[in-house]
């Protein structure tokens, strides 16, 4: 199978209905954490990759990033192939259900529709080559609060009437194996957290609640933070000299609730931190709906970093 | 050692650093535990000689007022070779020539309807408005930090008499170009945003042209001098005049 690529912007994908949220995102900014720009990037790292592994694209391909689906709906105006992984956000082709976790054929006339979250949160669409849109800083991720990414430039989120294109031809089609691929959190998921030096100024029944009793994923929930209710922890730090946040970042502001911090996360910050989420619990909570339950799970950072090396190998 | 929480100190010629472990593939670099114009030379030498020495193996690093988050690749290195890295890197440092900061002439158009903080900054002082204004104008800030939005600098300090704290509550939307100050820092906001600092005036000095120069105005250890204009120059230097609508 070889196609020309699709680099006519004619040939596209249309939005014909928007949703809440739909963004281009690729692996994230990097390198100018010290610039005040925020990281952006897939939030469900893992199934943003089986996007691309799918199609056989460079890892770091853009594709977009679906949440909660509300209808958005495409349109092509060519034959193409893409992949869909993540969330099961109830997508269907022209009316039919598509199977999560896999390469699809979208034909000139057919509707791709994504209805509300069954299972998961985001979604993501790759596309052969990946998405064509304007590199900003390094990258393509769209981040709304920085005006950063995006179609437009302006770090928004698809409306419709926008025009995706894409990079390649015909993608190599690939099949996830039985048992591989993106898993949907559950409730009582245990979430790895990788602990800081400030957790000496926590209480040590705050420790221990910290450790031993499950959170609630509220719905102050975006890709800038996470909220997780439950006791209220406290310390002896109130505030600390703003300093620079890592991913996953868990602080505690002074109600003693905590809150994740995600891709969009501002670059410094100055609430003390229990430590940091590893990136593959951070892909994990970009999945929980609000409500879902989940546990803080202690863990070194060495066993953290080759746990994230032996999830790298899948896509080798 | 505990995992995660170990805490290393190395002898530097005057100052102590104690590096710990932040998240998976991220260490905090710590030299200082107090805000001072005087830490930024150590920052900024630290910072240098860290981005020498991680080279290729370095993801981020994200110096602020007394620390330095180092994000490398652990694919490239684990969790104690970073650690060493950093301890061979940083010992025997030098501070860096702090002269070498830029100055930078910020014009502001400082009125109430594009700073509607003036009159309460100003009564918490016991000064006049014009007073404040002159006050505001009168010191070279310090840049001890970027982040909060692409290209904000965190500066100071300001006179203590004008320290005045962030809102109680935060405005949903500052425009860009506010001049504010927040306890004893002061900023401008790049680009419209929420905050929560009282808003002093305006400047049309763009701080972050991403797209024109790829990198902020500002650089940590650079300084900073605000001039006051009026509206007559504010405007023909293409200033947007919209008040600010929201107050707090």
């Amino acid at each position: 199978m070889s196609h020309a690529a699709n680099n006519d912007a004619s040939k596209g994908l249309v939005v014909k209905q928007a949703g809440p949220l739909a963004l281009i995102q690729d692996a994230g900014r990097f390198g100018v954490g010290h610039l005040g720009v925020t990281q952006g990037g897939a939030a469900d790292w893992i199934s943003f990759r089986w996007a691309n592994w799918l199609l056989g694209n460079a890892p770091n391909s853009a594709a977009l990033e679906i949440v909660m689906g509300g209808g958005l709906s495409f349109e092509t105006e060519s034959e193409v192939r893409l992949a869909l992984t993540g969330a099961d956000l109830d997508a269907q082709l022209d009316g039919k259900p598509l199977a999560p976790n896999a390469s699809f054929t979208l034909l000139p006339g057919q509707r791709l529709v994504f209805r509300q979250p069954r299972q998961g949160l985001r979604a993501y669409l790759a596309f052969p080559g990946g998405l064509n849109a304007p590199e900003v800083l390094g990258s393509r991720a769209c981040t709304a609060r920085e005006q950063l990414g995006g179609l437009h430039e302006d770090g928004k989120p698809l409306k419709v009437g926008d025009r995706l294109t894409w990079k390649g031809a015909a993608p190599t089609v690939r099949r996830i194996a039985a048992g591989q691929g993106p898993q949907m959190p559950a409730s009582n998921c245990h979430l790895p957290i990788v602990l800081g030096s400030q957790v000496a100024a926590f209480s040590g029944r705050s420790l221990f609640q910290a450790f031993n009793q499950p959170w609630t994923v509220d719905n102050r929930a975006d890709r800038m933070g996470v909220r997780l209710t439950g006791p209220a922890l406290h310390g002896t730090l109130t505030g600390i000299i703003s300093e620079g946040i890592p991913l996953g970042a868990v602080q505690i502001p002074p109600d003693g609730q905590p809150i994740v911090l995600m891709n969009d996360r501002q670059t410094i910050g100055g609430y003390p931190r229990l430590g940091a989420l590893t990136p593959i619990a951070c892909a994990t909570l970009a999945q929980c709906l609000p409500g879902t339950q989940v546990w803080l799970t202690p863990v070194s950072a060495s066993q953290a970093q080759e746990d994230y090396r032996k999830q790298l190998t899948v896509w080798r | 050692m505990k995992p995660g929480i170990e805490t290393t100190q190395i002898e530097a010629i005057r100052i102590k650093i104690r590096i710990e472990t932040a998240a998976m593939d991220a260490l905090m670099v710590r030299l200082f535990d107090t805000i001072d114009e005087a830490n930024m030379a150590w920052v900024i030498a630290a910072d240098q000689a860290l981005r020498c020495a991680f080279g290729a193996a370095l993801i981020d690093l994200v110096p602020s007022y007394t620390t330095l988050l180092v994000h490398y690749d652990c694919q490239q290195m684990n969790h104690a070779e970073a650690l060493g890295l950093i301890n061979k890197t940083l010992s025997g440092l030098e501070p860096a020539d702090t002269q070498a900061g830029e100055l930078h002439d910020i014009p502001v158009w400082y009125d109430e309807s594009v700073g509607p903080e003036l009159p309460l900054v100003a009564k918490r002082a016991g000064l006049s408005v014009d007073e404040l204004i002159q006050q505001h104008c009168n010191h070279d800030y310090c840049v001890f930090a970027l982040g909060f939005a692409p290209g904000y600098g965190f500066m100071g300090l300001v006179d203590e008499a004008l320290a005045t704290p962030r809102l109680k509550t935060p405005r949903r939307k500052v425009a860009a170009g506010s001049v504010g100050i927040a306890d004893r820092q002061t900023a401008i906001y790049p680009l419209l945003s929420p905050g929560g600092w009282n808003i002093l005036g305006r400047t049309n000095v763009p701080l972050f042209e991403y797209a024109k120069r790829g990198e902020p105005l500002f650089r940590p250890g650079d300084k900073v001098r605000f001039r006051a204009i009026s509206r007559e120059e504010f405007e023909a230097d293409g200033g947007d005049t919209t008040p600010m609508e929201e107050r707090p």
